[in-house]
């Protein structure tokens, strides 16, 4: 499955952009600013997994499920069992919003469309539902996640966000090898024609569970990390509906043309909504409405799509 | 039922909230035969080839296929079994290319599943995939997005993709309608040639009388629903039923 995925192209562009940025972000950049990269990235992770299942048509409105399910799963352990160490947080959040879209994937492979969106968006509002209710992980106060050790040392804020630029690399080689191989791009296949997959022998809905159970590996990890970076989990800011609803904007934002895409989006996402907050307090929601409503006018295929313009006419005049 | 015959059916019936699309239909085809299904629009001919292949329920009789009954399989264990098909209005991944296509059809039929996780760009592949492309005539379009080609050559891409997966039993709904005059002999040549050498029994729905002389073993006619006449191309072509109900005079 991995054969030559370091010789692909998207592949290097994304491990050169993130080893430049973790160089950047750990000697040069402002707090603020590698704060808000670290959460991009991590967050870049959930959109990652959208990515995946859009590819096939398929738009997931509660994709905070398992955003919001890693991170409790993080909490959790921490409370129950004193983990804190960051590869078992990370390992801990992944497998555990891998086992319930694997266990949901089984309802949810047999819908499409509104009904595929609508239903997950369903599942995370009961889970939002408990949270909120669950006074032993502080209701909807939450709980705060202590800082991460790495075999027993303290984690500082400049290693967790180099550990998380090496999982984004690690994700996105994963992601690719997946989307290049015959198995992925069945997921194309799948949207131009369910009937022909099922006739060349498989089956269509495995196919999509496989792919919801990657994606919300994906959003579980990137819920884990994001607990850890933030120190804090609360249902509002975990699972809420307009969480997935965020996730959705930065997919929509980011475009689905590239590997990279997602965390570009996600980074500047953060940026937008710290910018938006500093000026227009009242009003930050309404900056972040009007991006939208210029990405989808303007450039429909979303950011990346903008990139390859840009690339495009640069190249144009170079000539 | 007869383990001498590769595919049977008894008494397949199929009805749509109370319109009888097929009855009585009892056929026996051999191994390695090459069958002709002829029958004037709507006379029941894709709804047979459905039915074979699971893509629709029948309503009542049965299907064998190797002497195990196979009535009522989904398509794609059909597939495992090795029942294929083509589709009437071909059945492609239009936003692809016309090799992408191809290579998901051959990754899918090895029946390894490791072949699934390979890069579809698998080197190997590509060139069995080559190979076949210029079998059907389609090299040249490799590269173009399917939806930019002409029904005839979605149709050859529509019948590749079936072949590939090695079938026992191939079932071709129309293989020819859309293709050009010129190209259709050509390409049955091709296709029909293929088949034989690999021993493949072969059922094709077909409209144009001078390709099923020339190709087919044996004819099954259709009407209402109905089968009225199996026979050789020779006498079929000549019968009565045929001439009135078929061939339209
Ligand atoms: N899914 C369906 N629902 C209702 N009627 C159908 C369906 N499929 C086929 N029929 C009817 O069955 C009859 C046979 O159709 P078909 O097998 O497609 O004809 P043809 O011989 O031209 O391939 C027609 O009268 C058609 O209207
Ligand atoms: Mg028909």
């Amino acid at each position: 499955m991995f054969k030559g995925i370091l010789k692909d192209q998207s592949v290097q562009t994304s491990i050169g952009v993130i080893f430049i940025l973790l160089i950047f972000g750990s000697f040069i950049l402002p707090e603020w600013m590698s704060n808000n990269f670290m959460y991009g990235m991590s967050r870049g992770l959930a959109v990652l997994g959208l990515m995946i299942l859009w590819r096939t048509n398929l738009v997931s409105f509660g994709h905070a499920l398992y955003y919001g399910f890693g991170a409790y799963a993080v909490a959790l352990c921490q409370k129950f069992f004193g983990v804190t160490d960051i590869f078992l947080r990370l390992l801990i959040a992944v497998a555990a919003a891998g086992l319930l879209g694997f266990a949901l994937g089984f309802i949810l492979r047999k819908y499409r469309e509104i009904f595929f969106a609508m239903l997950s968006l369903a599942f995370s509002m009961v889970l939002y539902g408990l949270l909120a209710k669950a006074e032993f992980l502080g209701s909807t106060d939450g709980m705060s996640i202590s800082p991460s050790t790495f075999f027993g040392t303290e984690l500082g804020r400049i290693a967790l966000f180099n550990f998380i630029g090496l999982v984004v690399i690690l994700a996105i080689i994963f992601a690719q090898a997946y989307l290049r191989s015959s198995l992925g791009h069945l997921t194309t296949a799948i949207q131009d024609n369910e009937i022909r997959v099922e006739y060349l022998g498989y089956s269509v809905e495995k196919a999509i569970h496989i792919k919801y159970v990657i994606s919300a590996c994906l959003a579980g990890g990137a819920g884990g990390l994001m607990a850890a970076s933030l120190g804090q989990v609360d249902p509002d800011s975990m699972v809420l509906w307009s969480v997935s609803g965020e996730l959705v904007f930065v997919t929509i934002m980011s475009g689905l043309g590239n590997i990279l895409a997602p965390f570009i989006g996600a980074v500047i996402f953060e940026f937008i909504r710290t910018y938006a907050f500093e000026w227009a307090p009242q009003a930050w929601q309404m900056i972040i409405g009007g991006t939208l409503l210029a990405i989808i006018f303007f450039s429909p295929g979303g950011l990346w799509s903008l990139f390859q313009k840009l690339n495009f006419l640069r190249k144009k005049n170079n000539e | 039922m007869n383990n001498h015959f590769i595919l049977q059916t008894k008494d397949l019936q199929k009805s749509f909230s109370g319109i009888i699309a097929a009855q009585n239909i009892n056929i026996s085809v051999k191994e390695g035969e090459i069958i002709g299904i002829i029958g004037a629009n709507g006379a029941g001919k894709t709804v047979f080839v459905n039915m074979i292949t699971g893509y629709l329920k029948p309503t009542s009789g049965k299907i064998h296929f190797l002497g195990n009954d196979i009535t009522g399989i989904k398509p794609r264990e059909a597939t495992h079994i090795g029942v294929c098909r083509s589709f009437q209005v071909s059945q492609v991944f239009m936003t692809m290319t016309v090799k992408q296509n191809l290579m998901i059809a051959m990754s899918l039929s090895k029946k390894k599943g490791g072949q699934l996780l390979l890069p579809l760009e698998d080197e190997k592949l590509s060139k069995e995939c080559d190979k076949i492309l210029d079998l059907y005539k389609i090299k040249k379009q490799s590269d173009l997005i399917v939806s930019t080609l002409s029904q005839g050559m979605r149709k050859l891409l529509d019948i590749a993709m079936a072949v590939v997966g090695n079938p026992k039993v191939l079932l071709l709904d129309e293989p020819t309608s859309g293709v050009s005059v010129e190209e259709k002999f050509g390409i049955m040549d091709i296709v029909i040639s293929a088949l034989k050498k690999s021993g493949t029994t072969v059922l094709f729905v077909e409209h144009d009388m001078e390709i099923v002389e020339r190709y087919v073993d044996r004819v099954i006619a259709f009407y209402q629903g109905q089968v009225i006449c199996d026979d050789t191309p020779k006498k079929a072509l000549k019968n009565k039923k045929v001439i009135q109900y078929v061939l339209g005079s």
